[in-house]
């Protein structure tokens, strides 16, 4: 089982993604930003930072690299892709995913425990029910998720996690960012792409703090080593 | 080789560029002739209380810099500590207090990026940053702008350059309003045999410029804001452009690229340029080897083509290394840097004689001694008197009890000095890494160093191996007391790293003070400085490195002198590390340590309850605390400890507050025989620390304490209920208690 973990310049999490992955048991492959070969991997996974200094928008330059090309084609093949924080505003920039992420509506970056309830299920979050609580971290400045149809998404299945309390009422209190409906995640119709603000790759080590980040990792491991 | 022409009006230039008569005769003495213009800049910068450290340099040699531990000392860019298996860890805190004034986003950003590149000069990834802030008061507007400004900063820096914010200080006086102090420790980690020095090695190696273009940003930063007091508004504004923009992006591909060139073991030397940028750079490296250097200016890539030599030689533009590579490396090291989209270019190279010599447009424009400019600054013998603060006389411990507990309590710990600054930390990314253990909110952060990639930054996946770090200083006590003050902030430090388990080993330090020019001042610095000394060789905590800010000072008002010390400690296994945090109802609370003992002389209590700064700070016994710490590292070893976490501003309420907030648990305190009621909750004497522990733990914890000769005494208990019960005279609700320690900050603050 190999996870590729793309690094553009000014990823940040980078080495946590495959840390994560070696954490899991699965064997991370670095892919450069450059390089439009994909190393056979079975997944792949694009982390937090700041793409190209995030300049223009956040994303939007990191969708015209080479790596990108390969990327897009492997997830239209049905291969599984992931993208956290940073990696989901290149996916919805490269237009693999719908929607966009933008300023957060207080303005200022939010870094915090949040809790996040699971929605739907797609290959990311095969082995959790919907209506699951986890608690991940998120750290971002760009994270508030605007659609124009957020309910015809959710009808679609595509809405992947909401901002929640710890209890799991959606509500104002506990989204931290005025994404719209409270979306902290979606997927693409097919169910194959994800996108998530909240960080997965910082939930996965007891020493560290919550490891309900390995539910979601998890489970593409075991779809697709099955 | 034709002589650089002579400045035009070169006395007068020379006077202008902060240059005295003095030293403009030693220049022309050491030249054999009269400086151009290009050296008169340079020698102006170089010689820079900043750059130089003339009215310190006497002083800080009296500082201990040697230890088991220590691998670098003081004179690189940070000093280097063992960590043991085969890593190393560098720390070092630096100042941007008066760019953060005069721009506050940008000179806090810059603060981080130049501390970064510090750290990362000596071959380590750069993991982790504390920002110890000290603002004015805080019901001033401009004080609300300048902490969201600085915040803000670190923020922008911190998150998008990847390096993890795990912790700092945040405190308020009125001293700090027109000069706030921004300092930022960075840490690194590397593996022992990487390190690398900023010194040349060799004739014949290329200087090869790394990083961004030069432009006109900065120039003159470490003369013009750094080495001069602030005057009327109107003239601040004017220094604007002299603050440096930083570019989180820029700085992260560099810090890549760097490590990939160290990697491949492809430099022999590399240097941060900062303050006062090539020349600076050239200069030390070169004269630290008795070596020269040549460079061409012409090689140099600028923003603006119209730049003058002085201008590219004292540029401060972010983002710039000096790598010196030897010949047959250049091209890789060229390739490397391509790979990372950072611009390369050798500029020059490393020369027999000693001499610093600069080309630009064809024609010699510089050519001096390498170390008369890094080196050779008249020590400056500053006129120094004793320092008295006007209230140290009064007994501060005489003030009566308050006639209201509660509200004394409240005032407390929601004073913005004693609140929590999540408001602040949440702004910042204190993950990134997969090192953080404990992070903002702590006494210390605590970092686990492995790293469990291939990438060789850190030890091996599977190992525990960790480091502890806190910053401390109090302004207030340095006020009354400088040396006693000083000691205090080190014993802190190290107490806070010592409370989580960690042996501290090494300390960095950041000396703010006002103007050297002001004999008090001076005799402040003076004193501080010995009490540093005298508690870093009594902890076991040599000086690694630091940094002196003086001229934090506006008109007649000077900071209170805040030495902000750094200490780090190292620990076996982070996975015994006891936190804050009590953890189980049942659990007996101890007083581990020392006896309260009069502590209300620069207190938090008087300060905001009775308004006043005055008394004389705590006495510590250094020895005492010394033991203090080889027990807290011997008991949490030993899992002994359910948690740990010192009494420090704001006295023993507060700490107990902070320890039950995070479970949501209480605790019933046993009041101390003949121990005023407001010297037992809020005094703040040192060498004190609140342990739990599990019920059946506490005969094994008392017979540690009992092996290592330190006080201990039963203060009470860890309860279900959510209150504090001190005794008969004050029982507090968790939840209002909880509140003003929430609400405090953004109270004071007016933040919305």
């Amino acid at each position: 089982m190999r996870v590729g973990v793309v690094q553009f310049p000014g990823s940040c999490d980078d080495r946590d993604a495959a840390w994560a992955v070696r954490v899991l048991g699965a064997e991370p492959v670095v892919l450069w930003h450059g390089d439009a070969w994909l190393a056979g991997v079975d997944a792949v996974v694009l982390p937090g930072g700041f793409s190209y200094g995030d300049y223009l928008r956040s994303g939007a330059l990191a969708r015209f690299s080479p790596v990108m090309g390969s990327v897009g084609a492997f997830a239209r093949r049905g291969g599984p892709v992931l993208g956290v924080c940073n990696g989901f505003q290149v996916l919805c920039e490269a237009g693999l995913l719908p929607g966009a992420l933008t300023r957060n509506a207080g303005l200022r970056f939010v870094a915090r425990d949040q809790s996040v309830r699971v929605e739907a299920r797609c290959v990311w979050t095969a082995g959790i029910r919907p209506g699951t609580v986890l608690a991940l971290p998120v750290k971002h400045g760009d994270g508030r998720y605007v659609h124009p149809e957020p309910d015809a998404l959710a009808t679609g299945g595509q809405v992947l996690a909401r901002y929640c309390d710890p209890d799991g009422v959606v509500g104002t209190a506990g989204n931290p960012n005025g994404s719209v409906a409270a979306i902290a995640g979606v997927t693409n119709a097919a169910g194959n792409v994800a996108g998530l603000m909240p960080h997965p790759e910082h939930a996965v080590d007891p020493l560290l703090g919550s490891t309900d980040g390995r539910l979601l990792l998890g489970a593409v491991l075991a779809a697709v080593a099955a | 080789m034709t002589a650089p022409a002579a400045a035009p009006h070169g006395p007068a230039l020379a006077g202008e560029l902060g240059l005295t008569a003095d030293e403009y005769e030693r220049i022309v003495g050491t030249l054999g002739r009269a400086p151009s213009t290009a050296e008169l800049a340079t020698y102006s910068v170089m010689w820079s209380e900043h750059c130089s450290y003339k009215s310190s340099k006497r002083y800080l040699a009296r500082l201990p810099t040697r230890g088991p531990h220590i691998l670098v000392g003081p004179g690189e860019n940070a000093g280097v500590v063992d960590v043991g298996g085969g890593t190393a860890v560098t720390f070092k805190i630096e100042s941007h207090n008066h760019p953060s004034f005069v721009e506050p986003f940008q000179g806090a950003a810059t603060g981080v990026g130049g501390i970064i590149r510090d750290i990362l000069a000596m071959g380590a990834r750069p993991v982790a940053l504390l920002d110890p802030l000290r603002f004015g008061d805080p019901g001033d507007p401009r004080t609300r702008r300048l902490v969201d400004g600085v915040v803000r900063g670190i923020g922008h820096y911190g998150n998008s350059v990847g390096v993890a914010t795990v912790g700092g200080e945040l405190a308020f006086d009125a001293s700090y309003g027109g000069n706030p102090l921004v300092n930022v420790l960075c840490l690194g980690v590397l593996p022992r045999t990487r390190l690398q020095l900023a010194r040349a090695e060799r004739a014949g190696d290329v200087a090869v410029l790394v990083g961004q273009r030069t432009g006109r940003d900065g120039i003159g930063g470490a003369s013009v804001l750094a080495s001069a007091e602030f005057g009327d508004a109107a003239a601040d504004a004017s220094k604007r452009p002299n603050v440096q923009v930083g570019d989180p992006f820029a700085g992260k591909s560099l810090i890549e690229c760097c490590l990939q060139l160290y990697a491949e073991d492809l430099l022999s030397g590399i240097q941060d340029m900062g303050a006062a940028g090539i020349v600076c750079s050239t200069a030390e490296m070169a004269s630290r080897a008795g070596l020269g250097m040549t460079v061409d200016l012409d090689a140099v890539p600028l923003r603006e083509a119209s730049m003058d030599a002085w201008e590219i030689l004292c540029s401060e533009s972010q983002e710039r290394m000096l790598a010196l590579v030897a010949r047959d490396g250049v091209p890789r090291v060229l390739q490397v840097c391509a790979r990372w989209g950072v611009d390369a270019t050798p500029i020059g190279e490393v020369t027999d004689g000693g001499r610093l010599v600069f080309r630009y447009r064809g024609r010699v424009v510089h050519d001096v001694p390498a170390a008369s400019l890094a080196d050779g600054a008249p020590s400056c013998d500053r006129h120094v008197v004793d320092w008295v603060h006007p209230a140290a006389g009064q007994d501060a411990e005489a003030v009566p009890p308050p006639a209201d507990v509660r509200a004394a309590a409240l005032a407390v710990l929601s004073s913005p000095n004693v609140a929590s600054a999540r408001w602040v930390w949440e702004q910042y990314d204190s993950l990134v890494g997969h090192g953080t253990v404990v992070g903002p909110g702590g006494d210390a952060a605590v970092l686990r160093l492995a790293d469990g990639l291939s990438h060789g930054e850190g030890g091996q996946a599977g190992e525990f191996r960790g480091v502890a770090v806190s910053t401390d200083g109090n302004g207030r006590w340095c006020a009354l007391d400088p040396r006693e003050g000083t000691k205090l902030a080190v014993a802190e430090a190290a107490r806070n790293v010592a409370c989580a388990g960690a042996a501290p080993v090494a300390a960095t330090n950041c000396l703010n003070f006002g103007s050297p020019e002001r004999p008090p001042v001076m005799g402040q610095f003076r004193d501080a400085v010995e009490g540093l000394a005298v508690a870093c060789e009594a902890l076991g905590t040599p000086v690694t490195g630091g940094n002196v800010s003086f001229y934090n000072q506006t008109g007649h008002t000077a900071v209170q002198p805040t030495p902000v010390v750094g200490v780090l400690g190292v620990v076996d296994d982070v996975r015994a590390c006891p936190g804050p945090a009590f953890v189980a109802p049942g659990d007996a609370l101890l007083m581990v340590g020392a006896p309260t003992r009069p502590g209300l002389g620069g207190s938090e209590y008087l300060q905001r309850v009775h308004g006043r700064v005055a008394g004389r700070p705590p006495r510590i016994d250094l020895d005492e605390e010394r033991r203090l710490h080889g027990l807290l590292c011997a008991a949490a070893a030993g899992g002994v400890l359910r948690s740990a976490h010192d009494v420090a501003v704001g006295g023993l309420l507060a700490t107990v507050v902070e320890s039950c907030l995070p479970r949501e648990l209480g605790a019933r305190l046993v009041p101390e025989d003949g121990v005023a009621v407001h010297q037992w909750l809020f005094g703040e004497s040192p060498t004190r620390v609140v342990c739990s522990a599990a019920p059946d733990a506490v005969p094994v914890l008392s017979a540690l304490c009992d092996g290592h000769g330190v006080f201990h005494r039963r203060l009470g208990i860890v309860t279900a209920m959510p209150r504090v019960e001190a005794g008969g005279s004050l029982t507090l609700g968790l939840d209002e208690a909880g509140h003003a320690h929430r609400s405090g900050l953004s109270e004071a603050l007016e933040l919305t």
